[in-house]
């Protein structure tokens, strides 16, 4: 005779019952999800490598130094011009949002606290992340463009308007991180409080801080709507940052985008996968400020 | 203990030495810089709306339920670009939804200690990757080969009745429904991270629990994972869906650029109002130009609803599972 306990537990053994097979396909549903959005992002890289490569590197440096052919049917190389203008317009965007946006935190973490006005400006600042960056070009438009005309500066505008929310965000979130007893060493050391702020909790943050602000830059470098109402469409090399017309890769990739002209199509190739190298650049810059941030902690 | 509650600055007591001039002066700018998030946004609000009063006022009601888009005889009807925003959105949340949350699953209660960090690395990359360069792809390589699936869809379907206009005739690989694939690709890291988040606040006992009630890991995460993090997967849904919604130049290089489309046709070609926005812009003459800033004005507020009703959800739930935690 065999022992009937046995012979259950054999069955169980032998045969997976219904709950763990579901748990099992749900698994497998898991990794498929996974893999659903690795087959795109491969698929995009690949294209950007495989046709942008031949466009910016034949010739090269031609592609990174000659002016936009201002005729889109001709073909060879020519994004000198934009690729200026992406760090120019880049560069002016950072230099108006980064300093507000870590004052504006500063603000909501050191001075505001709970008040009304610092949680109702925290909820909005979180709001404000979610406005379409189309909308923040018209804006600019309406309020500057209109009476001065296309220049870089007005991207930087549009762009630092975008990038102000994340900022704040991105700091106060590393202000919050920064020990009590740091600022109550210096109050009794007879500092004063912005005295505090600037030398001793920014200072204790400023990994964080770079770090959250390098990737909204990153992230504000790929736009193109805020662009295409505030910069203007030139071919020519313009390093003026108030004055006149400029151009950036992510507008003529869109304008070159549209073009039926396979001499445009490879100058936007090229001027993508120029753009990725930038915007991948500056992330990873950030992820090694992410890592002697939570090194020293 | 002090160290404990570290992390917020001294309260009620102002510990701060004696305040001079330069101090107060700091402070000052720093609240100016907080204000200046709600300014901009006030600002958006009216100098916008100035703008395209002259078309509002014009149009009316109109602007909202006519599709006739035609600025040569002045005439702005927005509802199809209204209508394909609500579209192209909508598909995006269909494809993007059950992906982001079953990624985050994997990546929270899955995946082994070490793969958790490349995948989500693998995600930021994702996420960083500009939208026109999206777009270039999906106009340049996507849409080609994509329309003969479309016609073999369509052709599988031909003849039922509601299903053969779903999924209808494909005139260019452009469409609503090309547009909602690369939106929901965009938006997948979006709500992934969030959804992450809200995710791994599920308390540990809550988790235990249900693994010695005898739970396999899928009815511990239907048992425990979801009902705590369901609000906040509302939240993080809602906003992708804004962010969805706001995508300019994606949509526009993909979405096929027709007017007046006010089609259930998934594989039809129409358009959105950002798109339509960065598509007609170049030649608008001014009052065409006050018509586009009144399709701006829409979605603004649009997308404003949608992300104040989204954070709301988020911080709600995210406070109510920090007070189970503690």
């Amino acid at each position: 005779m065999i022992d009937p306990t046995a012979q259950a537990a054999l069955q169980l053994r032998s045969r997976p019952s219904w709950r763990s097979t579901k748990n099992t396909l749900m698994s497998v549903v898991m990794v498929a999800g996974f893999v659903m959005i690795a087959i795109p992002l491969v698929a995009i890289l690949w294209s950007v490598i495989a046709r942008g490569a031949s466009a910016a590197f034949t010739g090269f440096p031609a592609f990174f130094t000659s002016e936009i052919p201002n005729i889109s049917r001709k073909a060879g190389p020519g994004m000198g011009p934009a690729i200026v203008g992406t760090l120019l317009i880049t560069g002016g965007a950072t230099l108006l949002a980064v300093p507000l946006g870590i004052l504006g935190a500063v603000y909501l973490h050191e001075y505001g606290r709970e008040s009304t006005f610092a949680r109702l400006v925290r909820f909005m600042s979180v709001v404000m992340t979610g406005v379409p960056s189309i909308v923040m070009g018209l804006f600019v438009y309406v309020m500057w463009t209109m009476t001065f005309g296309y220049s870089a500066f007005g991207g930087s505008l549009a762009m630092s308007c975008l990038m102000l929310p994340v900022v704040i965000g991105s700091t106060e979130q590393m202000l919050r991180l920064v020990p009590a007893n740091l600022r109550e060493a210096s109050y009794a050391l007879g500092a004063t409080k912005s005295r505090t702020i600037l030398t001793v909790v920014l200072p204790a943050a400023l990994p964080g801080i770079v770090s959250g602000a390098l990737l909204a830059v990153a992230r504000a470098a790929g736009e193109t709507a805020p662009l295409l109402f505030t910069i203007g469409a030139a071919t020519q090399f313009n390093p003026h940052l108030f004055e006149g017309a400029n151009n950036a890769l992510s507008a003529q990739i869109f304008v070159n985008a549209n073009s039926s002209f396979a001499g445009a199509q490879d100058r936007a190739w090229g001027a993508a996968l120029t753009l990725v190298m930038l915007t991948f650049a500056i992330t990873m810059v950030a992820r090694v400020f992410t890592a002697r941030f939570s090194m020293k902690r | 203990m002090l160290a404990e509650q570290s992390s917020s600055p001294p309260t009620k007591i102002d510990l701060a030495g004696s305040r001079d001039p330069s101090d107060r002066i700091f402070g000052w700018l720093a609240f100016g810089a907080a204000g200046l998030v709600l300014l901009i946004l006030g600002l958006i609000a009216i100098t916008m709306t100035n703008r395209a009063s002259s078309v509002f006022r014009e149009m009316g009601l109109e602007f909202f339920t006519s599709k006739r888009w035609s600025p040569a005889d002045d005439k702005f009807g927005g509802l199809s670009f209204i209508w394909g925003t609500l579209y192209t959105s909508a598909i995006a949340i269909v494809i993007a939804v059950p992906i982001s949350l079953s990624v985050s699953l994997f990546i929270t209660q899955v995946a082994p200690r070490w793969l958790k960090m490349p995948l989500v690395y693998v995600l930021d990359l994702l996420a960083v990757i500009p939208s026109v360069v999206f777009g270039l792809w999906g106009v340049l390589t996507l849409a080609t080969p994509i329309q003969s699936v479309y016609a073999r869809v369509h052709h599988a379907v031909d003849g039922i009745p509601i299903l053969q206009s779903i999924f209808g005739a494909s005139p260019q690989g452009r469409s609503f429904f090309t547009a909602g694939i690369i939106l929901s690709v965009m938006i997948t890291p979006i709500i992934t991270s969030l959804s992450r988040e809200v995710i791994e606040t599920t308390p540990a006992n809550e988790k235990e629990a249900a693994y010695a009630l005898g739970a396999t890991r899928w009815e511990m995460i239907r048992g425990s994972v979801i009902p705590h993090s369901k609000g906040g997967l509302v939240g993080a849904v809602m906003l992708g869906l804004g962010r969805a919604m706001g995508e300019t130049i994606a949509a526009a290089l993909v979405i096929g650029a027709s007017i007046g489309q006010l089609s259930i046709n998934l594989f039809s070609s129409g358009n959105s109002m950002p798109a339509v926005i960065a598509n007609e812009w170049g030649e608008a003459d001014d009052l065409h130009k006050s018509g586009l800033i009144a399709l701006a004005v829409v979605l603004f507020l649009i997308t404003i609803l949608v992300n104040v009703i989204a954070s709301a959800i988020v911080r709600r739930s995210m406070a109510r599972s920090r007070g189970a935690n503690s």
